[in-house]
């Protein structure tokens, strides 16, 4: 690159750019290995920190539970005791090695996730596999689980957003469903320890499990995995065994205002329609359709409804991350009093894109804006391996990525157009205001 | 990718106590068009690129990520807005809406959402930290004009008060021939003198007492800590790791699983430039009273005052900071960030020596901290009634 200085600069002339369509994007690959029990370990070593994230995941996420809340409460108490380290044991040899240790629950999935520094992985491997192996799910654990999260409930009751996102989903999938289900203070008073034992020896201890590391990895990473993990229970997934897909059974109101606080002073608005899974065609073209839509801070929503009329902080619509099946959803809080003109312009703007065509520019800014993301996202190894985990966990593979890329630079306007008449029709969408 | 951060030294410990919130709707202004470009987030989404900002009690930031190849339109867009902004009104009304609609979203709209207002107001009586980044009151944000916004830019936002850091794939000549061709004619102007109130130490023991329709009572507690660059703060920051940072500090294992008293309990500090506070929180579980709350918390921190911590609890915080540092360190947009902060902190360098001064740190050093730091008379505590 060559810089000019000049003696006059104009400052009015944006200096030349080179175009998202000239960067040459390319997901990093993994290194694809198997343990003796035939899980398979995904690596992505990349980066220049002796640093690395390894994460452990079960097919036991909510859709696998035979009672609601079990996934998440087994997968919390994954911490909390085996038979021979309390949960402080546990807790402090994580915290000693200056480790952290996550865990996560999710519709088909739940996970734990290991943070660590290299020299330290041999004392925390086999701790891991004790988790997986040996955790006993004491009963005084549980008990201050239970209370615990029933307290969290209690304030989290009280934000409206917090309900609106509960309700959106039941509406969407139906109440019954994985994803449209929600805990109540019963739910959680219903709990019994044998039904966690029962659901980790089935989901964690037998269970299918993927491994993906990444990070500046070790020449001996796999052997001490091997080591720690080759010979346990776990398994990989069944190939051919389909995940769980309970029907969907969305609700038959469209329209819905609740009154949650009668002193709250603004609404959490929420506009949603089901949407087709990541196999589908239409998927990444509609998230490009999407990002004009409302995907990012430069996106028409977001122009329109802050930037221009200063009706709330903040707006957004997203494909949400389901495997089953995915939703669009506009989400946005907004003064109670222009909750009203606020939904309105949403609908305006669905009209306008069905109707009118998108401008090269403003195509070429959402295009750009996509491409400048995965570039940002191509920088280091965890971002390359949360890429890699969402489009293994989708039954997708490597050519998802380059398909997207592909889109991005190629999609025109008439055929956003068409998916948009396709796909933003009002009448398709739930609409909820939670006050 | 590169990063370009440009901080501002001014933040909300700036403001004027009667427009308090200015430094953060300043922000928000900062993105509605300068002298020369109408529209800042167009030609930048354009580039492929992601921009974002924030304000503290302490300075404002903003930064952009790109691709390398375009960096130059960062300058371009920095620069101009340095220079001069478009100051439009029709931009300060909107904004003023939006911040109010944030205002609403974070602080009234949330269960314990004027908490801090209340202890801000209670642990600071002279230095300005005793009002929050987003205003003291809702009419601050909307009493604003723009002759404020003008004399704000022109008194902080020159080049005499900035610091530029760019990080990722470049080169130093790059950078400097940039920087020259694009900030080298802004007027410096002159370099901020900031003379604030500061805080006496404190020699008394405050309370608050509140109730409001939220579902759990609610404990905090405040200790008023050392400034970011005196040693005390290294030892402040540690202390509370060993009291609230993760499953086996000493608050969570004897007042959440062993005692039973609290759902959940943190402690934290502020962070602050000047003098912070160190911060201690919990929900109660039903039933607890808030004395007997209030009472084992104490008996926790008159623990760490009676005996020093062991070996084997000093070095778990100490490898829990190195690795903080470490994984903090990983992403070009917070290397970006440190460096900015750390010159406005008067040493670039620092960001080189932060884990040695952590590791020097000893159990002694901490026991007497503790000591201060956790007088009764150093103490601001908040009873947070629900209610019902």
């Amino acid at each position: 690159m060559s810089v000019q200085t000049k003696a006059f600069l104009d400052r009015t002339i944006a200096p030349p750019i080179k175009d998202a369509i000239e960067f040459d994007l390319s997901l990093p690959p993994y290194r694809l290995q198997t343990l003796s029990n035939g899980v398979e370990v995904y690596a992505i070593d990349l980066g220049n920190v002796d640093a690395m994230m390894v994460s452990w995941i079960f097919n036991a996420g909510n859709s696998w539970e035979p009672k609601k809340g079990v996934a998440a409460a087994v997968n919390h108490l994954l911490k909390n005791g085996t038979s021979t380290r309390s949960a402080f044991a546990i807790n402090e040899h994580f915290e000693y090695y200056g480790a952290w240790l996550n865990r996560g629950s999710h519709h088909e999935t739940a996970d734990l996730t290991l943070h660590c520094l290299n020299k330290h992985i041999g004392e925390l491997l086999p701790v891991v596999a004790e988790l997986i192996t040996d955790s006993i799910f004491p009963q005084e654990e549980l008990d201050i689980y239970k209370k615990n999260a029933q307290q969290r409930l209690q304030v989290s009751l009280k934000k409206s957003d917090f309900v609106a996102g509960r309700l959106i989903d039941a509406y969407l999938y139906g109440p019954a469903h994985p994803y449209g289900v929600y805990m109540e203070q019963y739910d959680y008073q219903q709990l019994l320890r044998d039904d966690l034992v029962a659901f980790y020896k089935q989901q964690y201890l037998g269970g299918a499990c993927r491994i993906l590391v990444a990070g500046k990895l070790p020449a001996d990473i796999l052997d001490r995995l091997e080591a720690s993990f080759g010979r346990l229970a776990i398994h990989a997934p069944e190939k051919g065994v389909a995940l769980p897909a309970p029907a969907i059974v969305p609700a038959t109101q469209k329209k819905y205002n609740i009154v949650n606080d009668p002193n709250g002073v603004q609404g959490s608005i929420r506009i949603a329609r089901n949407f087709p899974n990541r196999h589908h065609p239409d998927f990444q073209k509609v998230q490009v359709l999407n990002n004009v839509f409302g995907g990012f801070f430069g996106s028409r929503l977001m122009a329109n409804i802050r930037e221009e009329k200063g009706y709330t902080y903040g707006i957004y619509s997203y494909l949400v991350n389901n495997i089953q099946q995915s939703a669009l959803v506009i989400s946005t809080e907004a003064g109670k009093e222009v909750c009203a003109p606020a939904i309105a312009e949403v609908y305006k703007e669905m009209d306008l894109l069905r109707e009118e065509l998108i401008d090269e520019e403003e195509l070429q800014m959402a295009r750009n804006f996509a491409i400048g993301t995965i570039l940002g996202d191509l920088d280091g190894p965890f971002h390359v391996a949360s890429r890699w985990k969402n489009i293994l966990l989708n039954g997708l593979d490597g050519r998802y990525f380059d398909e997207g890329v592909r889109i991005i630079k190629t999609i025109g306007p008439e055929e956003l157009r068409e998916l948009a008449r396709k796909y933003l029709k009002p009448e398709d969408f739930f609409e909820l205001v939670v006050v | 990718m590169v990063v370009v951060n440009v901080l501002y030294d001014v933040g909300a410990r700036d403001e004027d106590p009667k427009k308090t919130g200015f430094a953060h709707l300043f922000e928000h202004l900062m993105f509605g068009g300068s002298v020369n470009i109408e529209d800042f987030e167009t030609p930048l989404q354009l580039a492929g690129g992601e921009n974002n900002a924030y304000t503290t009690n302490d300075f404002t930031n903003y930064y952009i990520q790109l691709p390398a190849e375009n960096i130059e339109t960062a300058f371009w867009l920095e620069s101009d807005r340095m220079l001069s902004l478009a100051f439009s009104e029709k931009s300060l009304e909107v904004q003023r809406k939006v911040v109010m609609e944030e205002f609403k979203e974070h602080y009234i709209n949330k269960p314990y959402g004027d908490v801090w207002f209340k202890m801000r107001e209670l642990a600071y009586k002279q230095h300005p930290y005793r009002w929050m980044t987003i205003g003291s009151q809702l009419s601050h944000i909307e009493e604003a004009q723009l002759k404020d916004v003008k004399d704000f830019f022109f008194k902080y936002y020159r080049p005499a008060n900035a610091i530029l850091v760019v990080a990722g794939k470049v080169t130093t000549a790059q950078v400097r021939a940039l920087a020259e061709k694009w900030f080298g004619d802004i007027p410096a102007g002159v370099k901020y003198d900031r003379r604030l109130p500061q805080e006496p130490p404190q020699q008394e023991t405050r309370k608050l007492v509140v109730k409001a329709d939220v579902p759990l009572d609610a404990l905090y507690k405040c200790y008023p800590m050392s400034a970011r660059t005196e040693p005390g703060y290294y030892v402040a920051d540690l202390l509370t790791e060993v009291l609230g940072g993760g499953g086996s500090s000493r608050l969570h294992q004897r007042l959440i699983k062993e005692k039973k008293l609290f759902s959940q309990i943190e402690c934290y500090h502020t962070g602050s430039n000047d003098p912070g506070l160190v911060v201690i929180e919990g929900k109660l579980i039903k039933g607890v009273s808030m004395e007997e709350a209030d009472k084992a918390v104490e008996e926790e921190l008159e623990k760490l005052k009676a005996e020093a911590i062991s070996e084997k609890e000093l070095t778990k915080v100490k490898n829990k900071t190195e690795s903080a540092i470490v994984f903090e360190d990983m992403s070009v947009m917070n290397r970006a960030n440190s460096l900015a902060i750390y010159e406005l902190l008067g040493d670039v360098n620092m960001m080189n020596t932060e884990l040695e001064k952590y590791q020097a740190v000893t159990a002694e050093e901490m026991l007497t901290a503790s000591r201060r730091l956790f007088d009764p008379l150093n103490s601001n505590t908040l009873y947070y009634y629900s209610e019902k």
